[in-house]
């Protein structure tokens, strides 16, 4: 569970917008005809993202558990569960900048502490702004640490470099996701040491 | 090392067009219709001469998997499922392959589907993975405006869905009957087995669950031939694999390898060697958190493979190498782990939902030192108690790490408990 509901101001009503509506029948046509429970997940989330876009806050009021299982035809309890089981589902709202970092032992072995130091700094100075929450592993190990910020991931970060990505991001840019010491994806720091044979043009091998 | 001619994952650092132009320049949904014009069998069997081993962790053959599949309907449909929560510590392989070269792994949806008799694939990637997931949705498109898939897949006659489900930050998600369960819309949490998935898996249909490269590495196998993939690596340990290696080396990265690369040559020759040199090693996670950690002398002459890796009571796992040089607070490093076991745990069996915790909190206690000595025993006796008793694998995978600790550096922690009684200890009045 992501957070504790019990203290949350609950909004009464909740409806998808225009914009989620269009987003629903494609969902659930993701799953064979009978099987729309399946859709609870991502009805989930695209209510949080809703909630994100309409109020600056990413999470899934209590009435929009409901609004789903009505929806799917399920019993509350079913989406309550999956709510409450799942991290990603906000059972709060969080600021408008979520701070995930990732404190696991990859990204604790190359400084993860400095990086979460930066991010609490940065949400108790400013936390209209900034939430942070500690994540297990986020699965970018060889570009550690990592910070992810709502849904994208910044990469091969150290204090410094998280201080002035979040003094960025308060001056309302978006900047770039990925490494923040130019690396290209995964490949060593400096350049790969294999995959030469590839012609640059198209990527098809000499 | 592994010859750039031979590996399969050409756009593993996405300098190239990852979009369908570009995967077909790099061979990808070459002659794909001709391949599944072979036959579902021999498909199969070419899978089974590879000598492909499950690339997720537990290594087993995926071919002899796929063969598990119902050679005839009672009229249930079957499905192809594809493992890409990629959640366990240490490893971002699959990553690359979503971000960089989805192509592959959605042509091999389609032979490994055919090859089950599956019409129908999901793929359930991590829901931190937004960004990747989003390539991987342009990837499908694009194949299901190719003609790639759909009713007449690649004009083979199949029809082909591939679909995605995204999850919701559960590393439990990643163990196979707990990511159906999720699919169906449920709480992650692992079925009894048996029945097996291939008998009874998604919405009660057969299932096969396969990670993300393991079905992206077939179509390559296929094209080239069983022969070209076996006589990579070592016996039974054949082919290339992804290796991710990270912490205390020099330049992190992935690195696609043959099977059988001594370690230290792994590190050396591509992650710019340990940080301070060799003689600054401490410690190797080999395979992912989930496998016991190896010290220097281990780490200066093992093999990277199932078999080498088990022979020295390790495993290969998702080949996630985590290196620690000596400066590193093994103890801190290993509570770090205990405690992700902790959070991730989906409480179902009493052993895990209460093994974890404990496990967590004594071990957090031999970080500061404030133990007993023949607590350690008590330890190690808790982990055997919580491995082998829970219905996933994710009670062993916590009792692992500490196993591993205690094995090869149990004087150090014993050493941290004495210091701490030193340091603590009433001050006795001087003669």
């Amino acid at each position: 569970m992501s957070a504790d509901a019990k203290h949350v101001d609950q909004p009464t009503e909740f409806m998808f917008d225009a914009v989620s509506e269009a987003a629903i029948p494609a969902i659930i046509a993701t799953y064979p005809p009978g099987r729309q429970a399946s859709a609870a997940m991502p009805l989930l989330d695209l209510a949080q993202r809703q909630m994100a876009r309409l109020t600056g806050h990413a999470w899934v009021p209590r009435v929009a558990m409901d609004v789903i299982a009505a929806r799917l035809g399920v019993a509350p309890i079913r989406i309550y569960e999956v709510a409450t089981f799942y991290t990603m589902f906000h059972l709060a709202p969080v600021a408008r900048h979520h701070l995930q970092v990732c404190t696991t032992t990859p990204c604790w072995l190359r400084g993860s502490d400095a990086v979460h130091q930066a991010c609490k700094a940065a949400a108790q100075a400013n936390p209209d702004l900034f939430s942070v929450e500690e994540m297990e592993c986020l699965g970018a190990c060889v570009n550690a640490p990592v910070l992810m910020i709502n849904d994208d991931l910044y990469e091969d970060l150290d204090g410094a470099r998280t201080e002035a990505l979040l003094e960025a991001v308060k001056q309302g840019e978006a900047p770039p996701a990925g490494s923040r010491i130019g690396r290209r994806g995964s490949a060593p720091e400096g350049g790969p040491t294999s995959l030469f044979m590839l012609d640059a043009a198209d990527g098809a091998t000499s | 090392m592994l010859s750039d001619k031979d590996r399969i994952f050409t756009n593993l650092y996405g300098l190239h067009d990852w979009r369908l132009a570009g995967a077909q320049a790099r061979g990808d949904w070459d002659g794909t219709a001709a391949i599944l014009a072979r036959g579902r069998d021999a498909i199969i069997e070419d899978v089974k001469a590879s000598g492909l081993r499950g690339r997720g962790g537990a290594g087993f053959p995926t071919g002899m998997k796929w063969s598990f599949m119902p050679k005839q309907s009672d009229g249930r449909p079957s499905y192809l499922v594809v493992n890409a929560d990629e959640s366990e510590p240490g490893t971002c392989k699959d990553r690359d392959i979503l971000r960089h070269d989805p192509h592959k792994l959605v042509e091999g949806c389609l032979i490994a589907g055919f090859a089950m008799g599956a019409n129908t694939a999901f793929i359930y990637i991590r829901g931190e993975f937004y960004n990747e997931y989003l390539h991987l949705k342009a990837a499908i498109d694009e194949a299901y405006e190719a003609g790639l898939l759909g009713p007449d897949a690649c004009g083979s006659g199949w029809a082909f869905d591939v679909r995605v489900h995204r999850g919701g930050g559960a590393y439990i998600c990643g163990e196979e009957s707990a990511l159906l369960e999720s699919i169906e819309g449920k709480k992650g949490m692992p079925r009894m087995k048996p029945p097996f998935p291939a008998a009874m898996g998604l919405y009660g249909c057969p299932t096969t669950v396969n990670n993300v490269e393991s079905i992206a590495v077939t179509p390559t196998i296929l094209r080239r031939g069983a022969d070209w993939f076996s006589g990579l690596g070592r016996p039974k340990n054949t082919g290339t694999k992804i290796f991710c290696i990270s912490g205390h080396v020099n330049r992190p990265c992935n690195v696609e390898e043959e099977l059988g690369i001594p370690l230290r040559e792994l590190i050396d020759k591509h992650a710019g060697g340990v940080r301070g040199g060799w003689d600054n090693l401490l410690a190797v996670i080999p395979g992912g958190s989930s496998v016991p950690m190896l010290p220097k002398s281990v780490c200066d002459t093992v093999l990277m493979d199932y078999d080498s890796l088990r022979d020295v009571r390790s495993g290969l796992g998702t080949a996630a190498v985590i290196v620690m040089d000596k400066s590193t607070d093994l103890i801190r490093a290993i509570a770090r782990l205990s405690a992700f076991y902790k959070h991730e745990s989906c409480g179902q069996c009493t052993p895990c939902r209460e093994g974890t915790g404990w496990m967590m909190r004594m071990m957090n206690r031999l970080v500061e030192g404030r133990a007993e000595i023949a607590e350690i025993d008590l330890l190690e006796q808790v982990t055997r108690q919580v491995e082998g008793h829970t219905i996933c694998a994710l009670g062993d995978a916590a009792a692992w790490p500490i196993q591993g600790l205690m094995r090869h550096f149990r004087p150090l922690v014993e050493q941290r408990i004495r210091d701490y009684q030193a340091r603590t200890a009433p001050r006795v009045a001087a003669e």
